[in-house]
């Protein structure tokens, strides 16, 4: 859509400005996340820059807030926790998501519209909705689990946050897997079931493959909703189960350290990795799939 | 005639399709039966007993049992103070929660509804023991036996025909009293014969033995009793006839019917230990909310509250829940618009660019999209705050002076700031999906009719958007008003939700009720928004990243 060359004077100066208003609007959106990389290696426990960062200068600049993080016990307990957490609960949302996402992909579903919509529903109410019912519920069930199972109160803790973190993700993976089993040719798996495979040979040897890429993604949404998440763990979880999120809202609103904006740094580069990765899964897919990659 | 048509194995053919159909359906239902399942239970559950919560009130009648009962004819809207019997159930209802530590619970419970009544629970459950003693003492002055736990056991212990439904109904009491089960073998059951002739005292040595037995494992025959006993007992004594009563402790019953001890007279002794339970006022407050269920939290949740003459509203400087409300429904909604300001020309311009310039801006939206929440709050922070970016870089430009830095954190501009970033993506996402099904040929052509380039894009550019602002504006706005983290930390007081006044009741006041009534409020408002959306852009086009 470029300016044509007998565009008027007027349309020329609508033409840049609006490209500079689009440009202050990225800017709006991406600035926030840039400023927070420098500050993070700041060498005073400042949350702005020193007029020695602003010269440049090698000395305003330190790790101490990075150091601070992998030798501090309350991050590193912080940490251990995010990744005890994050990993069990996005397994069992993939696990039984997938495993739905395949029966909701059948032809002849009973029910599907409200099967769908209770599946669906920890995505639509508002955190601090779940979280409020989750308190009151997982109390109960906490209690139980300690009185009358017998378990032990740190590992009922873990239990509670690990089954509220996965029933939260479990929204993306069905999202995200129904969306690729869309594309999927039905007559792969009875072109398999024809050669003699059985139903668990064609899951694992036709299936699986081609809807990989977006059980992976809805995995990575599944993972990142869990590592993200702070108000359930908050209502649900107990001071042991801390996690990074809960470190960080804990510093924001009480004692402010520098550490968390080398927590933040971490975490932006991160979720780099994880968008880069979805977005090459979505192209791989598409390209298995036969669509134009998009 | 036509032959039947036959699979295979030679049945018909419609039954075998029959056949094949349902058992596909089972295969389905049989894959997503674990995770609905789990989703129930671990999800809908939870949602279900909040608002259960919300409306449940067992507390009063769990407590004060048998004061509820006396109450109930009582007329809470005329000025007669309740009459005797009622006092007389307060004092024992009140002497067993107050022995089980639960009459401080119910006083922060009706201390929602009246002030006061928290402190005037936990002072007159300590004055229990007091009243009782007018009657114990005289008895033991009476007979040094009566001060021994041995000869109450005696009296009361079955001797063969046993009271079961009085010990099942003062099982089910202390159960209900104390929240934990009281059906734990116990070394007692009261007698047939002596809850007929005095039941009062078998009523409450009863509920004393279930209370020792079941929920601090002693055995009620070796301890003695509460005090509460003896007034229990003098009351009966005042009317039985024990003329032919000839076991345990029948002499020592006869001497102190002679004796014809004191009952407490509990109207005035209540009146003498606070003069609060001599006004109309916690009587009134007890009968209002001695309903199983209760509309009080949901009342309190938009700031009226249950009197005996109807509904009464908050007056209106302390109608905060209502204020605040109306504040989340506000700033939602200039959230939403700023988000549509500053999302439309994004989404026009990556629909109109070439593809592939398209992609690398559109990484410029999806970066925000999937960094931490918290990481995006706290940079706002850092931008926000008095020494923070924007303000060095205002002062160093010259546009502010140093020592009149803009306060842009801890107030509504802060909130919707941050909050308008966070949301831009969910914003510019579903705009743009929208956007990429305009033909661009469709402005061309307005064009070459002769329509300015303003007619060209708000007569026929803009009303093909719609759609896709609208779909983009109900999420925005979906999302804002049940925001808690942000406003929390960039909102100070002025700039929060009402999402944290839910986390404040939850771990700081306690008040769990209204908690659970003003998210159900929350949860119903935005179940309606999500059936708006559903109807406008149908759930199923939900598409991420």
């Amino acid at each position: 859509m470029g300016l044509p060359p007998y565009a008027t004077l007027g349309q020329r100066i609508w033409y840049y400005s609006f490209r500079v208003i689009c440009g202050l609007i990225f800017f709006f959106l991406v600035a926030p996340i840039v400023v927070v990389m420098p500050l993070s290696f700041n060498a005073q426990d400042f949350f702005t820059f020193t007029p020695e960062m602003l010269r440049l200068d090698p000395e305003g600049y330190s790790l101490k807030h990075y150091r601070d993080f992998f030798t501090n016990p309350q991050w590193q307990l912080a940490l251990k926790n995010s990744l005890i957490i994050a990993p069990l609960a996005t397994i069992i949302s993939v696990t039984l998501g997938t495993l739905a996402a395949i029966g909701l992909s059948q032809s002849h579903v009973p029910f599907k519209g409200a099967i769908m919509a209770i599946l669906i529903s920890p995505m639509i109410v508002p955190l601090i909705i779940s979280a409020t019912g989750m308190f009151f519920f997982y109390a109960q069930l906490g209690n139980w689990m300690e009185g009358t199972l017998g378990l032990d109160k740190g590992f009922v803790g873990y239990v509670k946050v690990i089954l509220a973190h996965a029933v939260l993700g479990i929204p993306f993976v069905i999202i995200t897997v129904t969306a690729t089993l869309v594309g999927f040719d039905r007559s792969l798996t009875r072109a398999a079931a024809n050669m003699g495979a059985g139903p668990v040979t064609t899951f694992f040897r036709v299936q699986m493959p081609l809807i990989l890429p977006g059980v992976i993604s809805g995995g990575l949404f599944a993972f990142i909703t869990s590592f993200d998440e702070v108000v359930v763990v908050l209502f649900v979880g107990s001071a042991s189960q801390k996690t990074l999120p809960w470190q960080m809202f804990i510093g924001l609103r009480e004692q402010i350290s520098p550490t968390i904006l080398a927590v933040a740094t971490i975490l932006v580069v991160i979720s780099i990795a994880l968008l880069t990765t979805v977005e090459l899964l979505r192209r791989r897919s598409e390209r298995l799939r036969g669509m134009s990659p998009g | 005639m036509a032959e039947v048509m036959q699979a295979a194995d030679g049945t018909p053919l419609k039954r075998s399709l029959a056949r094949a159909l349902r058992r596909q359906k089972m295969r389905a239902l049989a894959l997503i039966a674990p995770l609905l399942l789990f989703v129930l239970i671990t999800f809908i559950v939870p949602i279900a007993s909040m608002l259960f919560r919300s409306v449940e009130n067992d507390i009063v009648a769990n407590t004060l049992p048998y004061t509820v009962e006396a109450l109930a004819d009582w007329d809470a809207t005329g000025t007669d103070l309740p009459p005797a019997p009622v006092y007389e159930a307060m004092f024992y209802d009140m002497f067993l929660a107050s022995e089980a530590k639960r009459h401080t619970r119910l006083g922060t419970r009706l201390n929602y509804e009246t002030t006061g009544m928290s402190s005037l629970f936990r002072q007159s459950g300590r004055n229990m023991d007091d009243i009782a003693d007018l009657s114990y003492e005289p008895l033991e002055d009476l007979d040094d036996a009566w001060d021994d736990g041995e000869t109450w056991y005696a009296l009361f212990n079955t001797r063969g025909v046993s009271d079961t439904t009085l010990l099942d109904d003062q099982r089910k009491r202390v159960a209900r009293l104390s929240g934990a089960a009281a059906d734990a073998e116990i070394n007692f059951a009261p007698d047939a014969e002596v809850s007929a002739l005095l039941p009062l005292a078998a009523r409450e040595y009863t509920a004393w033995a279930v209370f020792v037995a079941t929920q601090n494992n002693r055995d009620p025959a070796e301890r003695d009793p509460w005090e509460s006993v003896a007034p229990a007992l003098v009351t009966d004594l005042q009317r039985a006839d024990l003329s032919g009563y000839v076991g345990p402790a029948a002499d020592m019953l006869r001497a102190a019917q002679q004796a014809n001890l004191p009952v407490p007279d509990f109207t005035q002794e209540f009146g003498a230990m606070d003069e609060d339970w001599a006004s109309l006022e916690p009587w009134q407050t007890i009968q209002t909310h001695s309903g199983t269920y209760t509309s009080g939290y949901f009342l309190n949740a938009i700031d009226a509250q249950k009197t005996p003459d109807g509904v009464a509203w908050q007056p209106e400087e302390k109608q905060i829940l209502l204020t605040l409300f109306g504040r989340t429904i506000w700033m939602s909604l200039l959230i939403t618009f700023s988000c549509i300001a500053l999302g439309y020309p994004i989404a026009w311009l990556l629909a109109n660019l070439p593809m592939r310039q398209a992609n690398v801006l559109l990484i410029l939206v999806l970066l925000p999209f999937w960094t931490s929440l918290l990481v995006r709050t706290s940079a706002w922070k850092v931008m926000l705050q008095q020494q923070g970016v924007i303000n060095d870089v205002l002062v160093w430009i010259g546009l502010v002076a140093d020592d009149g830095r803009l306060i842009m954190i801890n107030n509504q501009f802060g909130t919707i700031v941050a909050m308008t970033h966070i949301l831009l993506p969910f914003m510019i996402l579903p705009m743009y999906s929208v956007m990429q099904t305009i033909p661009p040929s469709y402005l061309r052509a307005a064009k070459s009719l002769g329509a300015t380039n303003w007619t060209a894009f708000w007569r026929v550019y803009f009303p093909q958007s719609v759609p896709g602002i609208g779909a983009g504006s109900i999420l925005v706005f979906i999302l804002s008003i049940g925001y808690y983290i942000t406003p929390e930390i960039v909102g100070g007081t002025k700039g929060v939700f009402i999402s944290n006044r839910i986390a404040f009741h939850i771990s700081s006041s306690l008040n769990w009720g209204l908690a659970a009534a003003l998210g159900t409020i929350l949860l119903a408002a935005v179940l309606v928004l999500y059936w708006a959306y559903d109807k406008i852009v149908g759930i199923d086009n939900v598409k991420l990243g």
